[in-house]
């Protein structure tokens, strides 16, 4: 076994060995089917397709390749709105979760610094966020579209958003929130009172203590709730995207489900997953770069 | 007058029902280019008492002054050399300097600001390790950054807690020649805080012995005669180093090192004032209780340990 070893193959072959498994697995539960040819009354020929298995509406691996294979061998094309190519959902939902993202980022960090510095106005919202923060974007959603039922904000650039637009945006940012939000808190007051000794002799004034000692010393923390927060962001983004009907991940996933198009439900799934490690790795590269501060 | 004034200091912590006074009775004076190591048993409240000098806590008593004005906020004309070094993490060596600096001196051109930062790098020796960040330094390079950052704002008076005391002994015995060296330049006033005796003799003009805490208060001052620069070597047949020796340690482990314990007891006097018959019964029974005049007193008991 030892070129097993050296050559690392074990961290290689067996996540694929875990994935083979797995495709055995779901191939052992999804439905078969058998084509059988059978002539009638008059003699033509009929072609019965019969499912059947433990789930006989689940499509195998093979299927589902087979199903999927447009959306993937061609990740771009656009043939309707809601018949494009895998990977331009994925960009159509990454544009809508990078928003809404900013907006949780834009509130959370200062709301982050309230909450840590100052006891009155922890004392006055900690109950409020703790309130809200379980609630499931499945509930946010409705109250978004009420909140922007009428509103259409034109941007500078000549994009205008709809009202589902911002309703979807609105949900994204009050849910990936709070992870920022109590990791920027839990951040600042973790800050040592060495360093705040050190901005009190120097008499450092309070923007510069903020800047200087107060937001370097709190990154490290401010990161991991980011990762957190992007993390649920993605997560949001098929909720939001399968009630507004908007073109994407979650829309296309939707609108397949209604089709019955079960195989495309699966594409959904995977590409959801995939993305969402992709981003979770990118995330935590970021912050191990501040780690070490 | 003198440079620095600790008149009848007081301090204690905890709240009214739970407090230890941790220093009692102060009474320093400290001339100007003076060089003074406060010698006491670890917990004694050292440190508190640099910090009522540095100003970052108040006295409960009492009146700390520097140059006849009382001192009331931390502030840049003392420069303070913390314990555990307090350098900020994310900045280079430079950097941490530069930001005492940029602070202190905020009319200062660009280049004289560099000039005067390399200055004080040169000075604790630490050029090679200008761009590094206090990560990558040994703790004796770290507390030598943390000196030059306290120097380099040109402070009236320079404090000193245990900034040898976390290092081992090699190192301790360079640093502590380099400080010497260093203050010699410009005699500017040091106040050291240690818990090691030699160390006082090596490098201070005076020794203040602080008794043992709680209660805390300063003892009788040595003056440490022994002419500069002082030799290492030679200095433990020193007939004058022995003295000196003799008396802060005699005074540490008599007078000073008894603890006194000071016992905060509750004493429930049995002053009851009579029923309140007016107050009026409910279904949970009565709300009359005994009352009494002064719930609580205090006394003050100290106990010989």
């Amino acid at each position: 076994m030892h070129w097993f070893h050296r050559f690392k193959l074990d961290s290689f072959l067996y996540p694929l060995l875990g994935i083979g498994l797995c495709l055995l697995l779901w191939y052992g539960v999804a439905g078969k089917s058998t084509v059988t040819q059978t002539k009638d009354d008059w003699g033509d020929t009929v072609t019965i397709t019969k499912r059947h298995g433990l789930s006989a509406d689940l499509p195998t691996p093979a299927e589902t390749w087979e199903a999927s294979r447009s959306y993937v061998l061609e990740p771009f094309a656009k043939r309707g709105e809601l018949d494009q190519g895998i990977l331009r959902f994925t960009w159509l939902s990454l544009v809508l979760v990078a928003q809404g993202y900013a907006l949780a980022l834009l509130l959370g960090v200062p709301v982050g610094f309230c909450l840590g510095l100052s006891k009155t106005f922890a004392k006055m919202f900690d109950p409020i966020f703790q309130v809200l923060r379980p609630v499931s974007p499945l509930a946010w959603l409705p109250l978004g579209m009420v909140l922007f039922l009428s509103a259409k904000v034109e941007m500078p650039g000549g994009t205008a958003y709809t009202a589902s637009e911002l309703a979807a945006i609105f949900t994204i940012a009050i849910c990936s929130m709070w992870p920022t939000v109590l990791n920027t808190a839990v951040g600042v007051r973790a800050i040592p009172q060495d360093y705040l000794n050190v901005a009190k002799v120097l008499k450092l004034s309070r923007t510069k203590t903020l800047f200087k000692v107060l937001l370097p010393a709190t990154l490290p923390y401010m990161f991991t709730g980011f990762r957190l927060s992007l993390g649920i962001a993605w997560l949001v983004i098929v909720a939001a995207e399968m009630l507004t009907g908007r073109p994407g991940v979650g829309g296309f996933l939707w609108q397949q489900y209604n089709a019955l198009s079960y195989a495309h439900i699966i594409l959904c799934i995977l590409t959801i997953g995939i993305v969402g490690f992709i981003l979770d790795r990118m995330m935590s590269l970021v912050e191990a770069r501040f780690k070490t501060a | 007058m003198s440079f620095l004034e600790l008149n009848n200091v007081h301090k204690g912590f905890g709240p009214a029902n739970a407090r230890t006074e941790v220093l009692r009775d102060i009474e320093l004076r400290i001339e100007e280019g003076e060089f003074v190591a406060i010698v006491g048993y670890s917990g004694a409240g050292k440190t508190t008492l640099i910090s009522l000098v540095a100003g970052l806590i108040r006295p409960d008593m009492g009146k700390v002054k520097l140059k006849g004005v009382e001192i009331t906020e931390p502030g840049p004309d003392r420069g303070v050399v913390f314990q555990n070094y307090s350098l900020l993490p994310w900045l280079t060596v430079f950097e941490n300097i530069q930001l005492a600096v940029d602070q202190v001196f905020p009319k200062w051109s660009e280049e004289q600001k560099r000039a005067h930062i390399d200055k004080y790098i040169a000075t604790v020796n630490l050029t090679p390790a200008r761009e590094k960040k206090p990560s990558e330094l040994s703790g004796g390079m770290r507390q030598r950054v943390s000196v030059a950052r306290a120097l380099a704002t040109e402070p009236q008076i320079l404090l000193l807690d245990e900034p040898l005391g976390a290092l081992d002994a090699l190192t301790r015995a360079t640093l502590q020649d380099e400080i010497v060296r260093i203050w010699e330049q410009d005699k500017r006033t040091v106040v050291m805080i240690t818990n090691d005796v030699d160390e006082g003799i090596m490098m201070a003009d005076r020794i203040v012995p602080l008794s043992a805490g709680p209660n805390a208060t300063l003892g009788p001052s040595v003056a440490v005669n022994i002419p500069r620069p002082r030799d290492r070597k030679a200095i433990n047949h020193d007939p004058e180093y022995k003295e000196v020796r003799r008396q802060v340690i005699g005074y540490l482990l008599g007078e000073g090192g008894k603890q006194r314990t000071a016992v905060s007891r509750k004493l429930i006097l049995p002053d009851l004032l009579p029923e309140d018959l007016s107050e009026p019964r409910t279904l949970y029974g009565t709300k009359r209780k005994p009352r009494r005049r002064s719930e609580t007193k205090r006394e003050q008991v100290e106990v010989e340990a």
